[in-house]
């Protein structure tokens, strides 16, 4: 006996399949890729009684193995191919108790590649509800399957299917489902020889999907095409011809295992729900109050957690320049990647808020009446309801919510889709909104309840939507195609959102923020210190000894002088240099080179911005006073005028760059994956860039 | 009859498809010839239109619907 056992997890979309993953895994998973291609791949660990360790991959939702997107091909090659890393023992069916008969589509399927398998049949509190009975005994000796009956949102059930992965057996035991070979016999027959497949269903599946499948080789790919012309194969005729009949023997199976006695009684309830959730009126205005409550529950929420990390951070800092020996290394450590990082968690808060409410919105199934109603208007400027999942998404960050758009099937919405998501407002942007709106904007009540502050960001984000949609419009006309799209989608029933599952969806997100942009900010906070604490030749002692001049101890106090100091050396340092050369071509959106600096380093990420600031500004400020970077920055003076720096002018113009520039390597990097040609993030990155100067340049001459 | 001439409210049974390539996404959503299916919403723009069928509710575009013919 192995002491290790592989079990995917397949099933359709909105069946609970994550909810179970996470019941069986708990916070013990793990996010990475399938070999060769950018599908998330869910990894999760659990422990059978008889202490064999159980490895569950949670491969993609679909309705069918004949993908309609481009992550659902993973699920035929992962089950298909022994030799694929992900390649399970067994296969658990996650099936929708009150949906049975769509639901069986994809499990006769699968039943017929040969992988041993379990039904695990969910909600079925829902259908006992909905005065439907099901005889599962029946159901299990019909087919010759375990079937475990589950109410995953009420986490029963996971125990008997843990037993029952523990007591299947080895080898598939299930009864045969439809005579596939029926469906094109010499060309299965030719293909299963000379490939050296022993399911037949394989070999018919090889046929429809061979240009798709990385196994294959590219003489093994020609050589299916060949045979498919030679025994005059149609596709689309055999793929109907074979749901037909599986579809036959699904309803001869349910004849004799399930009882319907009347219409659900949950889908009535969701029905009158929809009667004002996608009223012609009401669904809009709905919508807008919905986005505008999470707007405000982010800045209300978030300040009394984020006061304190603030709290924490400023105390370290004071403990470390008192208890540390003073020194070059303290100086890094402190001002450098202490103040860098600082800037950064302190934001935790709102990216977990975030994701917390677009978790919840998806989980009870308001997402894709958005999607619904949105279709026809988003058609319009060349977008399509689908992708309004990636531009909601693109809320919390551009990098997942771009790969999401693989749901879009048609090419060109596709691209515009990926093209515009990132300037939809992502949440790296929030910790330079909040900041920027904190400094410049009156913490003032609108009309006793409306937050002032709240409605500048909430203006943000809808200005980056209303963007979003003008450029996808623009690129509808730009960018050619003649496939068709389509559009047909679940309207899964109403739910209660699993507060588990947000739970883990705000954990993993704040997660990955924490090490991947930590990472990029430690590391850039370093060079930063660095290039402003250093200078070329000796001009940083030549500053030293301007200011040991008698004239100047005369006229200043001690505390004057250094504080002059501090400022020249950085002004003359190599980040001062770095900022002041491109300081003409920013001068006219109102920024001076210190932002010039911060807009250089958060190239690589956006959320850098914060982290430069309160790097420079510890390096230039005060050692002896800590202060947060808020406090640092609007207290920051034009050395010439004395004016404050961040005046609503330049805070403004601030915002709306960053609102509109490509500032992420990862997104770039990612729409490179997506698309697979350099093209599209080059001609991603200039746009934005005009868009964003050009649009800074108006708000600061209109403000100033 | 065709699906996407029904208003709301109104159901029939499927009787064929008159695409192919759209036939076979439908069928595997469970709209199958002899299925019953009703409108159940129409879009606050007008377009796309949700229906129930096979015990559950799909959502398509009316060009779409234009496809499924009914008895």
């Amino acid at each position: 006996m192995k002491d290790k056992i592989k079990v995917a997890l397949v099933g359709n979309p909105n069946t609970g399949k994550s909810t179970i993953f996470n019941a069986l895994t708990g916070l013990n998973q793990k996010i990475g890729n399938f070999p060769g291609v950018t599908v998330d791949k869910k990894t999760g660990f659990s422990k059978l009684a008889d202490g064999r360790i159980l490895e569950i991959v949670d491969l993609p939702g679909t309705y069918s193995l004949y993908p309609k997107s481009a992550d659902e091909t993973i699920v035929f090659e992962v089950l298909s191919d022994p030799k694929n890393s992900s390649h399970p023992d067994m296969v658990v069916i996650v099936a929708d108790a009150t949906n049975l008969k769509r639901n069986l589509l994809l499990y006769t399927q699968i039943a017929d590649l040969g992988l041993p398998v379990i039904i695990a049949l969910n909600m079925m509190d829902l259908a006992a509800k909905s005065n439907m009975e099901i005889d599962i005994d029946a159901l299990a000796k019909r087919l010759n399957v375990q079937v475990v009956s589950l109410a995953a949102r009420k986490s029963q059930g996971i125990e008997t299917l843990k037993n029952a992965i523990q007591f299947q057996s080895e080898i598939p035991l299930q009864s045969p489902t439809i005579d596939v070979e029926a469906i094109a016999p010499e060309l299965i027959q030719t293909l299963s020889k000379e490939l050296n497949i022993t399911q037949p269903y394989i070999a018919l599946q090889i046929a429809h999907q061979h240009e798709h499948l990385k196994y294959l080789t590219k003489t093994q790919s020609n050589r299916v095409e060949e045979l498919e012309k030679q025994f005059d194969f149609h596709s689309q005729k055999s793929q109907a011809a074979e749901t037909i009949a599986r579809y036959n023997f699904i309803n001869d199976v349910l004849l004799d295992t399930v009882k319907y006695k009347s219409v659900a009684l949950e889908e009535n309830i969701s029905n009158k729900i929809d009667h004002y959730l996608t009223h012609k009126v009401w669904g809009f205005v709905i919508f807008i109050a919905i986005l505008f409550s999470i707007f405000q529950s982010i800045f209300a929420w978030s300040e009394y957690p984020m006061a304190i990390i603030e709290t924490v951070f400023v105390w370290l800092a004071e403990m470390g320049h008192r208890y540390l020996p003073a020194g070059v290394l303290t100086n890094l450590l402190i001002d450098g990647v202490l103040s860098g990082l600082s800037g950064v968690m302190v934001f935790i808060p709102q990216i977990a808020l975030l994701f917390a409410f677009i978790s919840i919105l998806e989980d009870t199934g308001y997402m894709s009446r958005v999607t619904f109603m949105m279709d026809r208007l988003m058609r319009k400027v060349g977008l399509n309801g689908k992708s309004v999942v990636p531009l909601i998404g693109g809320l919390a960050c551009a990098v997942p919510s771009i790969m999401s758009a693989r749901t879009i099937e048609n090419w060109k919405d596709r691209m515009i889709t990926i093209m515009v998501t990132p300037l939809v407002s992502c949440s790296a942007r929030l910790p330079i909104y909040t900041l920027l709106i904190s400094l410049v904007v009156p913490k003032k009540m609108l009309l006793g309840f409306i937050n002032l502050q709240g409605l500048a960001l909430m203006s943000l984000y809808l200005l980056s939507i209303i963007t979003a949609i003008l450029v996808a419009w623009v690129m509808k006309g730009l960018i050619k195609s003649k496939i068709k799209g389509y559009f047909i989608m679940e309207l899964p029933v109403y739910r209660m959102p699993r507060w588990n599952n947000v739970g883990i969806t705000m954990y993993e997100s704040v997660k990955t923020f924490v090490t991947e942009a930590g990472k990029v900010i430690i590391a850039v906070s370093i060079i930063l210190w660095v290039l402003a604490s250093y200078g070329p030749g000796n001009s940083f002692e030549t500053i030293d000894q301007k200011y040991q001049a008698e004239s100047f101890k005369k006229e200043y106090s001690g505390a004057q002088i250094e504080r002059f100091k501090s400022s020249e050396k950085l002004e003359n340092s190599y980040a001062g240099i770095l900022g002041k050369s491109i300081e003409p071509a920013i001068k006219p959106l109102g920024f001076d080179w210190k932002i010039g600096i911060a807009l250089i380093t958060s190239f690589a990420a956006r959320e850098v911005f914060v982290g430069t600031m309160a790097t420079l500004y510890s390096v230039d400020g005060d050692a002896s006073k800590m202060e947060s970077v808020k406090e640092k920055m609007a207290n920051a003076k034009n050395p010439n005028t004395g004016q404050p720096v961040f005046t609503v002018a330049t805070a403004f113009s601030l915002m709306i760059f960053y609102a509109f520039a490509m500032q992420c390597m990862s997104t770039m990097a990612v729409v490179y994956r997506e698309t697979k040609n350099i093209k599209w993030p080059l001609i991603q990155f200039a746009y934005m860039l005009v868009l964003a100067y050009t649009a800074s340049f108006v708000v600061f001459q209109f403000l100033k | 009859m065709k699906l996407s001439q029904l208003e709301i409210g109104e159901q029939g049974i499927i009787k064929e498809f008159t695409d192919l390539e759209m036939s076979v996404k439908l069928m595997e959503m469970g709209c199958l010839p002899g299925e019953l299916i009703k409108v159940e919403r129409i879009a606050p723009l007008g377009d796309p239109i949700a229906v129930s069928v096979s015990g559950y509710q799909l959502s398509l575009r009316k060009k779409e619907a234009s496809t499924i013919e009914l008895i």
